[in-house]
């Protein structure tokens, strides 16, 4: 495959950006092809196509990084860009030297299969039918269903004034599904949306039938739920469910830029015991076929696994190019952006609590009472607090050791350090979930993971009585 | 790199090339998109970042047979449009027949006039990057002296945008659009490190002269300090005091089930209440996007419709839902001139846009000194994780402080508040008069629930 900018134009480039001065410069193009098809109310609705291309440009002087960006790949397109990013920067000094450009690609993590734009369109809209009908074949209370494919083809180069020239070629499928179940109390819905970083032989591990029949299960037992308790309380995790929970209660607060800004209650902290020693957190961005896997990150480092807690020890941040040259040291891999038209800054890939020896079974039958969460939608976290929630889609109660009744929706509310104290057994199976993680008005695909879990105790925010 | 432009007539002309392309049998709507934005983010008195961008892009409905589809692309270059619209033709092959799909046609809109709001301002363009960065730097400085216990800015940020649009379709409706907004932001931390508490303020308007930098220092300040010492209360039942900028992200909540489309679909708490009695008497909830202040306020919606007064509930009574041409005809109604697009990446859904309560007369403060007791909320976290607008499922993170014997107590904090959307609305105990237009679809004022479950020790 070509090149997506000719050698010789990004060195001009370069060059350009760096005519004022500065410390460094940057050329990061993006070449994004999507196709997405949606089903709902019975019908495909719409298949839908983007294309975006186009150059970022930095230039960093100092404290202070300029940036521009353009749509337009000719040479002329990108010197303005340049030529827009040193000003912002504030360059007035004579020309900065940029060091040769050498390639330096990383392996692939992976091989992609089946790349989107060879199946055609016909194939991924029939997926949809199929989640459609399996959903509703569950039960005759399932009253609406949407199902949605998605693909996206996302070829990245960066070169940079250290000499560096990079490619990727990172390709990811989704495949959701939402059912509404109606009941006596009223409607409820269910949600399933399974990604990974492979083309279309997503289905060839995940049928869509499959997808649909957890989604309407999700919707029929909340159909049946009673509301969730409040107050304190024991908590299990399903593997898989509650990865969410540290992505929030210490991933967030394990990046190096908002540490940097002494903004993260782990700040000052490496070295020391912030978790019970059962936690051994990981971001690895080279797991095969996750959804937050890369060869390479947005600035050209080649994708990491950190360990960030080891037995309970912090270890390290996460790490992007510019916050490591600030400290002498090298970017863990974790320099990531939604598009060219943003700056990267460090972000998470696929962060997992590493699995434990303990059988899931017994972690809830030694649970006198307490909250069985199976499915999760999603969390926030105020790092310079610790303070995060998560919202909980599927849960039961735990009673004299056993799984009863189905609760209905409700958010879980804790502190990173103390719920990470807080985890009294650790279980020996593992699963991953996918999600968008957003940060400063970017969305980039991660992914969690974790082992079956308890935490000791965590506010759990229901509209029953306490 | 586009330049900023003071006229949008080259983007209509490239979204009317693209509709009257149409063949026969064909519709077309054609949606271009030209945005000049700026942002500044500020750290520890240097400029951390300065990013200065142009961004536009094409959208590219077509109906055919009655099926749909629909092509964007980040670029404007006449290669690229003309790529777009080829593949826009080729995806409505693969949707299914809808006898209700179709593109806005002048006869759904006989007789309403667009209204004359102007949301340009010339100045913005004019203004030189050193004075924004000025702004942004203000904003830090300011926060870090508001008050001695702030002892970080997390962040300071100046952005702004001015953004222009045009929509075009091949039965003749045309409309072009272009509006200015510019905002400085803070996030203070104050404590130390054993008692962290953070806040943050802002400020919105059309130009940088609009900003008012010192209120967002305040804000920010106020927000934080106050929050020092918070604990973590016993759970109980609870009157609630909601601030402005919480009333507005729950108003959203409520918006989105009042859509036409969730309601075809049957995807709406409010489905088959019309008529009925679903929230307090007091409660009378407006989207007016014809009032200029509204910062989504708009001459015509994203099918090229012009946008009306759109009262949803009256005296607590539920009268209508927003529609768009489509959802409309599945509701057997017109369109009220409510389609939205998230840009030019997808077609037109149904939403809100200037959606706001009718203000009731007291302030907060008064509203507080006549309390014995209650939660007053600062600010929510979890709002998309932990509300259903189908179920009506309500659970939020919060934070804010006790309100005891008429006045503001102690800081409260790691709680949860819940109850379900259908509850919140019956239960709106009183409005304030402090309608504050914020930045989004809705508007925020200071709002009393009679009682909410919170959740905590």
């Amino acid at each position: 495959m070509t090149q997506l900018v000719d050698e010789t134009v990004l060195d001009r480039t370069l060059h350009t950006a760096l005519r004022t001065g500065g410390d460094f410069a940057e050329v990061f193009v993006e070449d994004r092809r999507t196709t997405a098809a949606r089903l709902d109310d019975r019908r495909v609705e719409e298949m839908v196509s983007g294309r975006e291309r186009g150059a970022g440009i930095r230039v960093v002087r100092g404290a202070t990084t300029g940036f521009a960006h353009t749509a337009d790949l000719s040479e002329d397109g990108l010197r303005e860009a340049a030529e827009a990013a040193a000003a912002a920067a504030r360059g007035d000094a004579g020309p900065t030297n940029v060091v040769g450009l050498t390639r330096q690609d990383a392996p692939r993590p992976h091989e992609v299969a089946v790349l989107p734009e060879s199946v055609e369109k016909a194939r991924k809209a029939e997926l949809l039918a199929r989640a459609d009908d399996a959903a509703r074949s569950e039960s005759d209370t399932i009253r609406q269903v949407s199902a949605s494919y998605a693909d996206a083809r996302r070829r990245i180069l960066v070169a940079n004034s250290d000499g560096l020239l990079a490619e990727d070629d990172q390709v990811r499928t989704r495949f959701f599904v939402n059912c509404v179940a109606v009941a006596d109390t009223g409607m409820q819905t269910g949600t399933e949306a399974p990604g990974r970083s492979v083309g279309f032989e997503l289905f060839d591990e995940i049928a869509p039938e499959e997808v649909a029949r957890i989604a309407a299960q999700r919707a029929l037992t909340a159909a049946r739920a009673r509301p969730a308790p409040s107050g304190k309380l024991p908590v299990v995790l399903k593997r898989g469910a509650g990865g969410v929970l540290f992505h929030e209660a210490c991933g967030h607060g394990l990046e190096a830029d908002l540490v940097g800004r002494d903004a993260s209650v782990f700040g000052g902290q490496v070295g020391e015991m912030v978790a019970s020693p059962l936690v051994t957190v990981v971001d690895d961005g080279t797991y095969a076929r996750e959804w937050g896997t890369y060869a390479i990150d947005d600035e050209g480092t080649p994708a990491q696994r950190n360990v960030l807690i080891e037995n309970g020890v912090l270890t390290d941040y996460m790490w992007d190019l510019q916050r490591a040259r600030k400290e002498g040291r090298r970017s863990s891999g974790n320099g990531r952006r939604e598009t060219y038209q943003h700056l990267p800054m460090v972000r998470m890939t696929n962060t997992y609590l590493l699995a434990g020896e303990e059988d899931p079974d017994e972690i809830i039958s030694q649970t006198p009472y307490g909250l069985y969460c199976v499915a999760l939608g999603g969390g926030q976290v105020n790092t310079a607090t610790g303070d995060f929630v998560f919202g909980i889609t599927e849960a039961y109660m735990i009673e004299n050791g056993e799984i009863t009744e189905p609760v209905r929706a409700a958010q879980l509310i804790g502190n990173g350090p103390e719920a990470l104290r807080g985890v009294d057994a650790v279980g020996s199976d593992f699963d991953t979930w996918a999600g968008t993680c957003g940060k400063d008005g970017q969305g980039v695909p991660v992914s969690s993971g974790q082992p079956t879990l308890r935490v000791a105790e965590l506010t759990v925010g229901g509209t029953a009585g306490a | 790199m586009p330049e900023p432009t003071t006229g949008h007539a080259d983007l209509l002309a490239v979204a009317r090339e693209v509709a009257t392309a149409a063949r026969p049998g064909e519709q077309i709507e054609a949606y271009a998109l030209r945005s000049h934005d700026t942002e500044i983010k500020v750290f520890g008195g240097d400029v951390e970042s300065l990013s200065v961008a142009g961004i536009d892009g094409v959208g590219v409905r077509v109906v055919v047979d009655h099926c749909t589809g629909y092509a964007w692309a980040g670029s404007l270059a006449p290669e690229v449009v003309a790529d777009t619209l080829a593949e826009a033709r080729d995806n409505a092959a693969f949707g299914a027949p809808d006898e209700h799909a179709g593109i806005a046609s002048p006869a759904d809109f006989a007789g309403i006039e667009a209204p004359a709001v102007d949301l340009w301002r010339d100045e913005l363009l004019a203004v030189p990057v050193s004075e924004k960065v000025a702004l942004a730097l203000e904003v830090e400085r300011a926060t870090l002296a508001a008050d001695p216990r702030v002892r970080g800015v997390e962040s300071a940020d100046y952005g702004d945008a001015a953004i222009e649009a045009a929509v075009a379709n091949s039965l003749g409706v045309e409309a072009t659009s272009r509006r200015c907004v510019a905002s400085v932001a803070a996030s203070a931390m104050a404590g130390d490190r054993d008692d962290t508490q953070t806040g943050s303020g802002f400020s919105v308007g059309r130009t940088p002269g609009e900003l008012d930098v010192d209120q967002a220092a305040r804000d920010a300040a106020l927000r934080s300090t106050r929050m020092l010492g918070a604990t973590q209360p016993a759970s109980r039942r609870v009157r609630v005091i909601l601030d402005p900028l919480v009333s507005r992200s729950i108003l959203g909540l409520i918006g989105s089930a009042l859509n036409g489309e969730a309601i075809a679909k049957g995807r709406s708490m409010f489905l088959g209440r019309e008529g009925e009695q679903v929230g307090a008497p007091a409660v009378n909830l407006i989207d007016d996007p014809t009032n200029p202040e509204a910062f989504g306020a708009a001459t015509h919606d994203a099918e090229g419709v012009p946008v009306r007064r759109n009262a949803l509930i009256v005296d607590g009574v539920l009268r209508g839902f927003l529609q768009n041409v489509y959802s409309g005809r599945r509701c057997g109604v017109a369109t009220t001139g409510s389609a939205v697009r998230g840009g030019f990446k997808s077609a037109p859904g149904v939403g809100a846009r200037a959606l706001h309560l009718a203000p009731g007369t007291r302030s907060l403060d008064e509203i507080v000194a006549a309390t014995p007791d209650a939660l007053f909320v600062q600010s929510v976290s979890g709002l998309h994780s932990g509300t259903n607008p189908v179920s009506g499922d309500f659970s939020v993170g919060a934070e804010g402080l006790v309100v005891r014997d008429g006045a503001f107590a102690e800081p409260v904090r790691e709680i949860t508040i819940a109850a379900t959307l259908q509850r919140i609305l019956l239960d709106v105990a009183e409005i304030g008069g402090d309608l504050t237009w914020l930045p989004g679809s809705a508007a925020g004022l200071t709002v009393v629930i009679s009682e909410m479950q919170m959740s905590g020790s």
